[in-house]
């Protein structure tokens, strides 16, 4: 998208949001270490892992469509 | 609006009366960071699109060079609203998995069908918007009855959804009911009016996977919880043992058999055919996103896309209302029936959501409930702009005026948009049985248009009077037949053929006569009257119209080929939930 324009493409915002997103969950889910969540199944620290995949998905999809100078 | 009135009347329905109760979830400030940082984002995108939002074109068309995924996830997203989610998870609560027909056969044959079949039309035709191709294909007069019609309707139907959300943030989170109106409309209105429908369906695609990774926690932790969908079942079973929660099409064999009180022909003629049909094929707010895509293939591909993740969607939706029904300790209830320390089915996702998300995670799915809102707002915000502006202002007030004019109109119109939105929710806010009336309205007009754009597509002796009279005849009975319910409701058994039928089936059957009815006055009323000569018909009817060969392409690149195994897919399914 964006052929004509040049525009930035939705993708890299999409990674922007996600990277941001993940590394503020995956800091709370390392904070919980020091005061365990009380939700249903927050032992297996689904802050954690879902942070985490959220920094994977956003990085890549920030780093493959990130604005290069051709 | 979020975006599926006709799809989704019953739980929408049921979500506006939800005001008792105290919050459920109370945020944290990384869940407000979380929450504010979407917003700057959306600005930011709207700031940054404006550049490149110049002519007509590219503020009412996107520039048309969308490519597939982006045309076919924003397509999706326009659909999938905050409303949507919520109302069809407390369905599922409250009907089990007969829910999840509105997600299959109600949706993906129609889908399916726009990719394949009309799609070449709209976009050959170079239409900016279905009433567009009506005036192409009828006439003047089929136009402006559509036109007047989907604008009118897009802009209530976007305030009652605006009202319907500030009142779940308040029911879900104590905020401010006109805090949550202001801000989250007031965005809306900046990011369109700059970047128009390129800003709209940038953040439709931002909302498509927040609405995923906020909302697909919930049935991970739920079926680890549950023991998987085996152990799923048998709890359900166990809380439930009167109902069958758990089959698709076991139960529809009668009316009084299941609990939505509605038989397997409703399903398929009423919902899958001609509702569905009506909804994916004819109404703009979603059509507007497939015709943005940048060639004829990319437009054939992007609802074949959307087809894949919407029969995917049951996964976050309905499976959640699935868990309550096995996991939640106390049962829901009716709205009618809440008490103190109740709750309602309407509020079994944000439930789920408090169940299984601590700090953080609550403030994406939040984030996720936000958004869907805002950007089923942007879809409505964003069609209207267009249909006024093209549809009615340009043929019918200023005929000649610059380009220019035309995009400054339509930014004024967006502001206007949300500006009336703003009002309608507030009338709302006064005057709760207007939602009932303004939802009704919007499906009165689905079920006809689909017969007399199908007509128009594919009958190439269908006159410009067939279509008009067609179209305000089906309209008209579709009128008459809620009318008549609505004064005695013991009616309903003459619509749905059936005593036992109750408020779900209404609507299916209405919308099957009505449909019957704009079809047959358009075949009649086109058999007396004289039709357009066949060379002004060339790229809006099928026989008239040479279509592009794909043949060249290889197996895996045509659209026909992605199609078929969607349906394959569909079909499984059917079987493995019957």
């Amino acid at each position: 998208m964006g052929e004509e324009h040049h525009i930035i493409p939705v993708w890299f915002f999409v990674g922007v949001l996600l990277l941001i997103y993940g590394v503020l969950i995956l800091a709370t889910g390392i904070y919980e270490f020091s005061e365990p969540p009380t939700t249903v199944l927050g032992n297996l620290r689904p802050a954690i892992w879902w942070g985490a995949l959220l920094i994977i998905i956003g990085g890549v999809y920030v780093y493959h469509f990130m604005p290069r100078k051709s | 609006m979020v975006t599926s009135p006709p799809l989704a009347p019953g739980p929408l329905g049921l979500l506006l009366a939800t005001e008792a109760g105290g919050e459920i979830i109370s945020l944290r400030t990384v869940d407000l960071a979380i929450i504010a940082i979407y917003f700057v984002m959306v600005l930011g995108i709207g700031f940054y699109l404006k550049r490149y939002t110049k002519s007509g074109e590219d503020f009412f068309l996107a520039g048309r060079e969308m490519t597939a995924w982006v045309a076919g996830l924003s397509f999706l997203s326009a659909n999938l609203g905050a409303l949507e989610l919520m109302g069809w998870a407390a369905a599922s609560y409250q009907y089990g998995i007969l829910a999840t027909h509105w997600y299959w056969v109600g949706a993906i044959p129609a889908m399916l069908f726009l990719g394949i079949v009309m799609m070449p039309f709209y976009y050959i035709s170079k239409t900016h918007s279905v009433p567009g191709y009506l005036q192409l294909r009828y006439g003047e007069s089929t136009r402006a009855l559509s036109a007047v019609s989907f604008a009118f309707m897009t802009v209530l139907m976007s305030g009652i959804n605006m009202y319907a959300m500030a009142l779940v943030m308040k029911v879900v989170l104590g905020w401010n009911i006109h805090f949550s109106i202001w801000v989250s409309s007031l965005t809306v209105a900046i990011y369109v009016a700059m970047g128009g429908l390129f800003s709209a369906i940038f953040n439709e695609v931002l909302q498509f996977f927040l609405i995923w990774l906020g909302a697909l926690l919930i049935p991970i932790l739920g079926l680890i919880e549950a023991g998987g969908w085996s152990g799923l079942v048998a709890r359900i079973q166990q809380n439930f043992p009167q109902g069958d929660y758990t089959h698709a099409w076991r139960t529809l064999g009668g009316f009084a058999d299941n609990p939505m009180g509605i038989h397997w022909t409703g399903i398929v003629l009423g919902l899958g055919w001609v509702i569905s049909f009506g909804y994916w094929t004819t109404d703009f707010l979603v059509v507007q996103r497939v015709i943005a895509a940048k060639d004829l293939r990319a437009a054939k591909m992007a609802p074949i896309i959307a087809s894949y993740f919407k029969m995917a969607v049951p996964f976050i939706v309905i499976l959640p209302g699935l868990l309550g029904l096995a996991l939640l300790p106390f049962t829901l209830v009716p709205e009618s029936a809440v008490g103190p320390g109740q709750h309602s089915y309407n509020e079994v996702l944000p439930l789920m959501l408090a169940r299984y998300c601590g700090p953080g995670l609550l403030g994406l799915g939040i984030t996720a409930l936000i958004a869907g809102f805002m950007s089923g707002m942007a879809g409505n915000v964003s069609a209207f702009a267009t249909v006024w502006t093209y549809d009615l202002y340009r043929p019918f007030v200023r005929k000649n005026a610059t380009d220019s004019h035309y995009v400054s109109m339509g930014r004024w119109c967006t502001i206007l948009g949300v500006l009336v939105s703003i009002g309608t929710a507030y009338l709302v806010m006064q005057f709760k049985s207007i939602m009932d009336y303004v939802q009704a309205l919007f499906s009165f007009f689905v079920a006809p248009l689909f017969g007399t754009v199908l007509l128009g597509m594919l009958w190439k002796r269908a006159t410009p009077a067939g279509g008009f009279w067609g179209l305000l005849a089906g309209t008209a009975s579709s009128i008459g037949m809620w009318a008549l319910v609505k004064a005695d409701p013991t009616k309903l058994a003459w619509i749905a053929l059936s005593p036992h039928a109750k408020d779900m089936a209404e609507n299916m059957y209405r919308a099957l006569w009505s449909w019957i009815i704009c079809v047959v006055v358009t075949v009649v009323v086109s058999l007396l009257t004289r039709p357009k000569p066949v060379e002004e018909l060339n790229g809006l009817v099928y026989g008239c119209t040479e279509l592009p060969s794909e043949g060249h392409l290889p197996l895996w690149k045509r659209p026909i080929f992605w199609a078929g195994i969607s349906a394959v897919a569909f079909l499984i399914l059917q079987v493995i939930f019957w």
